[in-house]
């Protein structure tokens, strides 16, 4: 069984994000002192078959984000398709069907202006591949509530667009390679 | 307990509260029991659209200005839905539900939050064409007026009829959905014949009670954005009002874990999200 978590690391990517989330969950070490909450554009009615693929080569429990349930620590919450996902200041998540943010529901900047709000400096924001430019202004939230800001390399980004504006908006503590992400996190948490 | 520190709250989060008190004493609307980060969203998307510097600012409109508290409850309550959302869930209602409600010489239906009107819509279509729409009479409430109108007008954008009716043969339609409107220019609006059954009326699941005796209760998408306890509360009005035996249908990630009043139904379809009531209940 799980404790909430005191800690969160939110995760918002787009096209290409598939691929990119799968290295960063696979750098994650085990029994890890945060809850992890990821936002993927996916464009299908649920998100069951990117929670199964994710969990091949995570070393931490994955599964979706339930309605009015507890973010919980080492485990790894993924926003269902069709909703908003939020995340209360009780650290619950709930959901709304509001009108799409950035042409899209569930929106990064959603997630991330909620969880800015819950866990101020006790967050991590990562943003990655991805063609539009939603979680640019989410990241900045974070980033004003003392979070810390991971933004992946545009340049190795398959699409560049949303870690560059992501960049351009709200700037980044790390500036990183795919492969140097987790490692970031880990030492994080530590 | 899990303890969380607790910061001296931000200017923004007591405005928040200020603002909701002064619906709520001013003008009886209570969001108190909303679900506060998809609320404050909201609010702060209303602030920018109206053109406002900060909620205060707002709050003391909404004081002194009756003329602005409609189109501020309109702006609150956001209402999205689409024909036949979630076919599948359409599906499960017609092949799982209909044949059970075919049994019951007159039909009371109720939906609860029915925004522009697309779900009610959506289930008169159906019931039609499962024969049972004559003996059917649809309750479609809302708290919003504004809604309420649009819902009874049955007009939809045009650009929506493909993603409809795409939705309507995914939920087992039996015709074609082109049957049910009349397109103009870039509108449709629906078969004025669909809402002779249909009473369109205000209800706030927040304040209002127990509503005619209802065979099934569709109210998806509705919950998600109440707390706890008001949650709770709705449920068991829906608990109350239900015949015995009847069903209640939610959106499609909702759950009834977090209210007590969850244990009297019972899961038919849970995928569907669609419950019975319980056959006794204490």
């Amino acid at each position: 069984m799980s404790d909430a978590a005191a800690a969160a690391v939110v995760i918002g990517c787009s096209a290409g994000g598939l691929h990119a989330l799968r290295i960063v969950l696979a750098g994650l070490r085990p029994q890890l002192p945060a809850a992890l909450v990821v936002v993927c554009h996916t464009g299908s009615e649920d998100v069951e078959m990117l929670v199964g693929l994710l969990k091949r080569d995570c070393a931490l429990p994955v599964s979706e984000a339930g309605e009015r349930c507890q973010l919980l620590e080492g485990q790894v919450h993924v926003a269902p398709s069709g909703y908003h996902l939020y995340i209360e200041q009780e650290r619950r998540f709930s959901l709304s069907i509001d009108p799409k943010v950035c042409f899209v529901r569930p929106s990064i900047d959603v997630l991330f202006e909620s969880a800015a709000q819950a866990f101020t400096s006790k967050l991590a924001a990562v943003v990655m591949t991805g063609a539009n430019d939603d979680g640019a202004l989410g990241l900045r939230a974070v980033r004003a509530r003392g979070g810390l800001a991971i933004v992946q390399n545009p340049a190795e980004a398959l699409a560049p667009a949303m870690p560059q504006a992501a960049l351009n908006l709200a700037g980044a503590d790390h500036v990183c390679q795919l492969a140097e992400i987790a490692p970031v996190i880990n030492r994080w948490c530590a | 307990m899990h303890n969380i520190p607790m910061a001296r709250p931000e200017p923004e989060d007591v405005e928040i509260e200020l603002f909701i008190r002064a619906l709520q004493l001013r003008h009886g609307y209570d969001f108190s029991q909303y679900t506060r980060a998809s609320f404050k969203r909201r609010v702060l998307n209303l602030v920018t659209a109206q053109g406002f510097g900060s909620i205060s600012e707002m709050t003391g409109r909404l004081l002194r200005d009756d003329a602005f508290v409609a189109p501020l409850v309109a702006g609150l309550s956001v209402p999205v839905s689409d024909m036949f959302r979630n076919p599948g869930v359409f599906k499960a209602l017609r092949e799982a539900v209909f044949p059970l409600l075919k049994s019951y010489p007159n039909l009371n239906i109720w939906q609860a939050g029915c925004a522009f009107g697309e779900e009610v819509y959506s289930l008169a279509i159906l019931l039609q064409e499962a024969g049972l729409y004559e003996r059917t009479q649809i309750y479609a409430t809302d708290f919003n007026d504004a809604a309420l109108a649009r819902a009874q007008e049955g007009i939809f954008p045009a650009r929506e009829a493909r993603t409809y009716s795409e939705n309507y043969l995914a939920a087992g339609g039996a015709g074609s959905f082109s049957d049910y409107y009349h397109a103009r220019y870039e509108h449709i609006k629906l078969d004025e014949q669909l809402k002779r059954n249909i009473t369109f009326a205000n209800h706030n699941l927040v304040a209002d009670g127990i509503f005619c005796e209802p065979h099934l209760i569709l109210c998806r998408n509705v919950l998600i954005y109440f707390t706890d306890t008001l949650q709770n509360r709705v449920l068991s009005l829906f608990r109350d009002s239900l015949i015995r035996g009847g069903f209640l249908c939610l959106g499609n990630k909702e759950t009834l874990d977090f209210a007590p009043a969850g244990k009297d139904f019972v899961a038919v379809d849970r995928r569907a999200r669609i419950f019975r009531r319980a056959s006794s209940n204490q």
